[in-house]
């Protein structure tokens, strides 16, 4: 079991959410995080004050997986995220000690396994 | 009729251009409420920009070639750069001349700004720019001459109180041929594309309609009957046309939205303009209920195509605007107007002549918008990036967030460049 945590540009969220549920991956957490990754920084104008803005929006995917769904699940954050431009994000894969659903109590693998998959 | 100022005309026609003007802030307010929320400041833009184009083209051409002289299809170059534009009032009229254009400038400002809900989130906002400026004087000033200013239509008998010619039809009906030429949104029909804002949807359209009794109760150029009718009707018309779009909304999702009630404001508002001061306020009432139906029509079956007119300009203005103007040809009493009966009251001509200008103007619209944008196009590109437009239009366009927080954001001092700062994240 692996935690995979994909780090992408927001206006690829929507490409890599395709992208993963077509490789069938299904349990996906999401969050707007701020970062900054060696990109250009953009500079914005307000009235007198220029500002370099050297933090960017991103997303950031957490996806905790069973080992046979770590190359698709990096394969589909790549696919979906990638522009070819600095800042397209990167993907980190930890170890997961355990896992556990609420609701039924499952651990482990079959924690991580879609209902019905 | 010689001619003499009446100060409460005067008074009442300052006031309604002010009311008219701020219509055109509220649209931006209407429209950016319903973008997503990395476009409203460009989409804001687009609207403020109108202001800033219009008010000058209208100044140097376009009020001339609208109110100068009775030409069948085009006014004379007589006041272009407001020359003779004075305090002297125009015939048969109780105002001053100058506000005369005044008030008719914003009207032009507004329909301008109008069009912009065709091609927000992708069209470049230079290319905007260049395209309001050519389309205010070869669209606007050529259709406000047919409706207001002594063309073919209104000396024939057309009847249009306050713009269902030039304002609702022009920009439905250019609104249709801009969306077709700058082309569909990159993400359009492949994702979800929500309004990031339905409060400011309903602020803003609440405020149209506060503006639009400026706009129609102003149409008379007078404080006489045709006016307070106007006014009235327009208190009422935009009031039917929400309870039945609050049943069209439940029929078809069970729930009566909020997005939805502000359209339904629009499209009455828009629907009772070019009637306001020719049907009685029954006939108001009615024209708010019966025309809701084919605006919903029109924007529920529009996102199935692929068609990104992405604010349904067509169907708010152009198919309420075109409604409008027909239902004067059936509906008009001169007891009320005081000028024609239609139809319903044995004047079948006047159906006629509302018919022609329900033709004309739409065709009109298109064909020349669709050949504008094309001969812009070849001079500059008309839309972004695709980059550029998913990262967004503010940032890109303006280099602003409509919501920074100023995160990360170093500051740049003047004198320094913006060579070498040192970014605070590295230093983590």
């Amino acid at each position: 079991m692996k935690l995979v945590i994909g780090i992408v540009r927001p206006e690829k969220a929507n490409d890599v959410l395709e992208a993963l549920y077509r490789a069938e991956v299904r349990g996906v957490s999401l969050s707007r995080v701020q970062g900054h990754g060696g990109e250009l920084d953009r500079v914005e104008t307000y009235r007198g004050t220029t500002v370099k803005m050297g933090l960017s929006d991103k997303v950031r995917f957490e996806i905790a997986v069973s080992d046979d769904f770590v190359q698709p699940t990096i394969d589909a954050l790549c696919d979906g995220g990638r522009t070819g431009e600095v800042g397209d994000g990167k993907i980190f894969v930890v170890p997961l000690e355990r896992v556990v659903r609420i609701r039924t109590g499952e651990t482990d693998n079959r924690a991580v396994t879609p209902v019905g998959a | 009729m010689p001619a003499q100022i009446d100060t409460g005309d005067t008074a009442w026609m300052l006031v309604a251009t002010a009311l008219v003007l701020v219509m055109t802030p509220a649209l931006g307010l209407f429209y950016a409420g319903l973008v997503r929320g990395k476009n409203p400041l460009n989409t804001f833009m687009m609207c403020i920009s109108a202001i800033a184009v219009g008010a000058i083209t209208w100044a140097a051409v376009g009020y001339s070639l609208a109110f100068d002289g009775t030409g069948d299809l085009v006014g004379g170059l007589g006041h272009a750069f407001l020359k003779d534009v004075t305090f002297e009032p125009r015939d048969e009229m109780t105002i001053p001349h100058l506000l005369f254009m005044a008030y008719q400038a914003t009207f032009c400002i507004l329909t301008v700004a109008l069009i912009s809900g065709a091609v927000v989130e992708r069209m470049r906002f230079g290319a905007w720019l260049v395209f309001a400026a050519l389309w205010s004087v070869l669209v606007y000033a050529v259709l406000a001459h047919w409706g207001f200013g002594g063309g073919w239509l209104i000396e024939g008998g057309t009847l249009d109180f306050a713009g269902g010619i030039a304002v609702e039809m022009g920009s439905g009906f250019s609104a249709l041929a801009a969306a077709l030429v700058v082309g569909a949104r990159k993400d359009y029909g492949r994702q979800a594309l929500l309004p990031h804002n339905s409060v400011f949807v309903l602020l803003g359209a609440s405020l149209l309609w506060f503006g639009w009794f400026g706009f129609n109760g102003g149409s008379g150029f007078t404080t006489g009957q045709n006016s307070v009718l106007a006014f009235t009707n327009t208190m009422l018309c935009p009031a039917a046309c929400l309870l039945a779009w609050f049943a069209l909304d439940a029929i078809r999702g069970r729930k009566v939205t909020a997005v939805g009630a502000a359209t339904a404001i629009i499209v009455g508002c828009v629907l009772i303009t070019p009637a306001g001061g020719f049907v009685s306020p029954g006939w108001a009432i009615a024209l708010g209920a019966a025309g809701a139906l084919p605006c919903y029509a029109v924007i529920v079956w529009r996102p199935r195509t692929r068609v990104d007119e992405t604010l349904d300009v067509l169907a708010a203005h152009g198919i309420a605007g075109f409604t409008g103007i027909l239902f004067i040809g059936f509906f008009a009493q001169q007891n009320w107007n005081a000028i024609s009966d239609g139809l319903l009251y044995g004047n079948a001509t006047q159906l006629k002549w509302q018919a022609l200008a329900a033709l004309a103007a739409p065709v009109y619209s298109f064909v020349v918008t669709f050949a504008l944008l094309k001969v812009v196009g070849l001079v500059m590109p008309l839309r972004a990036t695709e980059l550029d437009e998913s990262i967004g239009m503010d940032v890109t366009q303006h280099g602003e967030e409509a919501y920074a927080s100023g995160e990360g954001a170093i500051l740049v001092s003047p004198e320094a460049g913006i060579e070498e700062p040192v970014p605070v994240a590295d230093s983590a």
